[in-house]
């Protein structure tokens, strides 16, 4: 190891970037990367992620509704927030979040309403009383369900998916923006840093979608869509590689060059953020997944059909720990060190304080409820699929 | 059929009132952020009615071959500033080089209490003192970064921070390389070293530079002709913390060695 002297600039003795904000890129994560799945289907027209068109496109709303939590939790000055939009100082990239994220919820939630329109006003027409009322509330006035109206739907959803993918994409490439273009701290100061966050993205968002879909199936007694796993490993597995290899790229290129701030990297990996890093991310959430996507993708026709939901939702679920450990190993292992980059200090969240563990698990369980309760007013899973506008359009058109 | 066209009818009228309603408040005159140039016509300092902004570039010199390491720089700041236990607003280091280029540097409490002895078995072949705080950078990543504009910079070259403004949000904490700013935990909001703005615009030297008992702390304008901080930075050989950063900082060092950042 690198002889460091233990001195700390004596205000980094504090961590000001808490756990909510290692909550705040993984939640937006799973929001991008849930609606490229779906636009993968809309606008890709990718049909074996069919089953999960509609579920794809709750989740990133369920997970974007709760998008703003932990950093409101954060803030000073919560009351201030909308100071961001008010009186925007656009030197800043953090100014432009209100801007993003508002735009992308209003496409998502208009997009959610064009999707689910006929089924709205069927379920109005379908029903009494109070139910009939709050349907009848949701078309919001508008009840033409004709096959005419319902292409025309299908082509404004296309659109939207569309202009979707680059949102989407802005919206978390610009968090890793946030951390790369800050100069003073050389673990985040890197071009990269928005393009491993996208990837990342991508990857806890099929990762969720795997294991929640495969979930809601059996709440559900139905059956696990085969193409559709096998599809969603494939990109997973894609996903991951791309995204493990640029984690790994950034680390050998600051290994290689030997830079001063190699000093204090090489401790941080090797001591300060072993275990999160090396065992947790590294090995537990990259190579032991790869290794079971690889089994899944490769070997997919020996499969047993229970052989590869498991596999695959094993390996979506380590994903999943290993894409919050990326979070954390950004976003802490960043203010471990100081300044000085002589020294390091450490973290370790109370369950009970303001920004603690319990308040993330909080934030955390809130868009599962959401997403929950959504899909009860507005079933993702439909057995029929009479209303599915590919469906429609093909018997228009036919 | 005739009922459902006045229905439509009303339905116009009403919708022309409401677009009507929403350009009026649209075009209400609600208060307008305040774009940087035109920051000279925010109004002046209270305390002093003659004085003026314009008239001022402030700068500062630490000479490092002067420092003690008295720490009383440090309490002054404390005691002037309201500034909160285990945070700070300027800070001393301590250095220890050896013949083998080894380097120790501390900085107990900021230095506000002074220092111990030297670790034992330790050959110290060079050893001093450096005095830390905000550089008051003319590229500054701090008021970059803040996405509210509660940090600006003021005519006379000074980083201030209006807690009126503030969101908290720590961003500009981060984007600080030389640590100089922190939250405070009972405002909650982003605070640093203000040159004793309080000070200076009434005349008088900053807290630090006024309890040093060497004069290895130096305030100047160098809008003023026979400065002796503008005399310093025109003839002495000067170096800034982390030029590499290329934050332009307010605030020249005199003796500052290579194992300073």
């Amino acid at each position: 190891m690198i002889a460091v002297a233990q001195y700390l600039f004596p205000n980094d003795l504090h961590i000001h970037w808490s756990l909510m904000i290692v909550m705040y890129p993984y939640i937006t994560g799973f929001v991008a990367g849930a609606f490229v799945v779906s636009s993968l289907y809309h606008v890709f027209n990718m049909q074996q992620l069919k089953p999960l068109g509609r579920f794809s496109l709750l989740t990133s709303f369920a997970f974007l509704c709760v998008a703003t939590l932990p950093l409101l939790n954060h803030l000073g000055h919560p009351e201030r927030a909308m100071n961001i939009m008010i009186t925007p100082h656009f030197s800043s990239a953090m100014a432009g979040f209100g801007i993003i994220f508002n735009f992308y919820f209003l496409l998502v939630l208009f997009e959610v309403w064009l999707l689910y329109r006929n089924d709205i006003i069927e379920m109005a027409n379908g029903s009494t009383g109070i139910k009939k009322f709050f349907y009848k509330i949701l078309t919001l006035g508008v009840d033409d369900n004709s096959p005419e109206a319902l292409q025309r739907d299908h082509k404004i959803i296309v659109f939207l998916a569309a202009v979707g993918i680059p949102s989407a994409c802005f919206l978390h490439g610009y968090v890793g923006f946030l951390f790369g273009a800050i100069k003073a701290n050389p673990w985040w100061s890197t071009p990269l840093m928005p393009i491993i966050f996208l990837f990342s993205a991508m990857v806890s968002g099929i990762a969720l979608l795997i294991v929640l879909y495969q979930i809601a199936m059996k709440m559900g007694g139905k059956e696990i869509d085969q193409p559709c796993i096998t599809k969603m490993s494939q990109l997973l597995w894609l996903f991951m590689t791309v995204t493990v290899s640029l984690e790994l790229l950034e680390i050998i290129t600051l290994a290689y060059e030997q830079s001063e701030s190699w000093e204090v990297i090489h401790p941080l990996l090797t001591h300060q953020l072993a275990f999160s890093f090396i065992s947790v991310q590294m090995i537990l959430g990259s190579l032991i997944p790869f290794i079971l996507l690889m089994v899944t993708v490769l070997l997919d026709r020996y499969l047993h059909e229970k052989v590869r939901n498991t596999l695959a939702f094993v390996a979506s679920f380590l994903l999943l720990i290993q894409v919050f450990a990326m979070r954390w190993n950004v976003v802490i292992g960043g203010q471990i060190f100081s300044k000085s980059l002589r020294g390091f200090r450490d973290y370790h969240p109370q369950f009970l304080e303001k920004e603690g563990i319990g308040a993330a698990i909080l934030i955390f369980i809130l868009p599962f409820i959401i997403l929950f309760v959504l899909n009860r007013v507005l079933p993702a899973f439909s057995n029929t699929n009479r209303d599915d506008p590919n469906h429609i359009e093909k018997t228009v058109v036919g | 059929m005739e009922c459902k066209k006045m229905e439509r009818r009303d339905f116009i009228k009403k919708g022309c009132e409401l677009a009507a309603a929403t350009l009026f408040v649209g075009l209400l005159p609600f208060k307008k952020a305040i774009p940087a140039e035109e920051t000279t016509k925010l109004p002046r300092p209270k305390g002093n009615e003659n004085y003026n902004w314009e008239e001022h570039l402030y700068a500062y010199v630490i000479d490092t071959t002067k420092c003690i390491g008295c720490g009383m720089c440090v309490e002054a700041c404390r005691k002037e500033n309201n500034v909160p236990e285990g945070f700070f607003r300027t800070w001393v280091e301590r250095y220890e080089v050896s013949e083998r280029g080894e380097v120790e540097v501390d900085s107990p409490k900021g230095g506000q209490e002074s220092f111990g002895p030297i670790l034992p078995g330790f050959n110290v072949s060079k050893g001093y003192f450096v005095p830390k705080m905000c550089n008051h950078c003319s590229n500054t990543p701090c008021i970059q970064v803040c996405p509210v504009g509660a940090s600006y910079k003021t005519e006379e070259g000074v980083v201030l921070v209006d807690d009126k403004r503030c969101i908290g949000c720590g961003y500009c904490v981060q984007a600080c390389p030389y640590g100089s700013r922190f939250i405070n935990p009972i405002t909650k909001t982003a605070e640093k070293c203000t040159w004793c703005y309080h000070r200076i615009t009434k005349g008088l030297p900053p807290a630090c530079v006024q309890a040093c008992p060497v004069g290895a702390r130096m305030f100047g304008d160098v809008k003023k002709e026979e400065d002796p901080v503008r005399k310093i930075i025109a003839t002495e050989r000067l170096a800034v913390l982390q030029p590499e950063k290329l934050t332009k900082p307010s605030c020249f060092y005199l003796g500052l060695d290579k194992e300073v950042r």
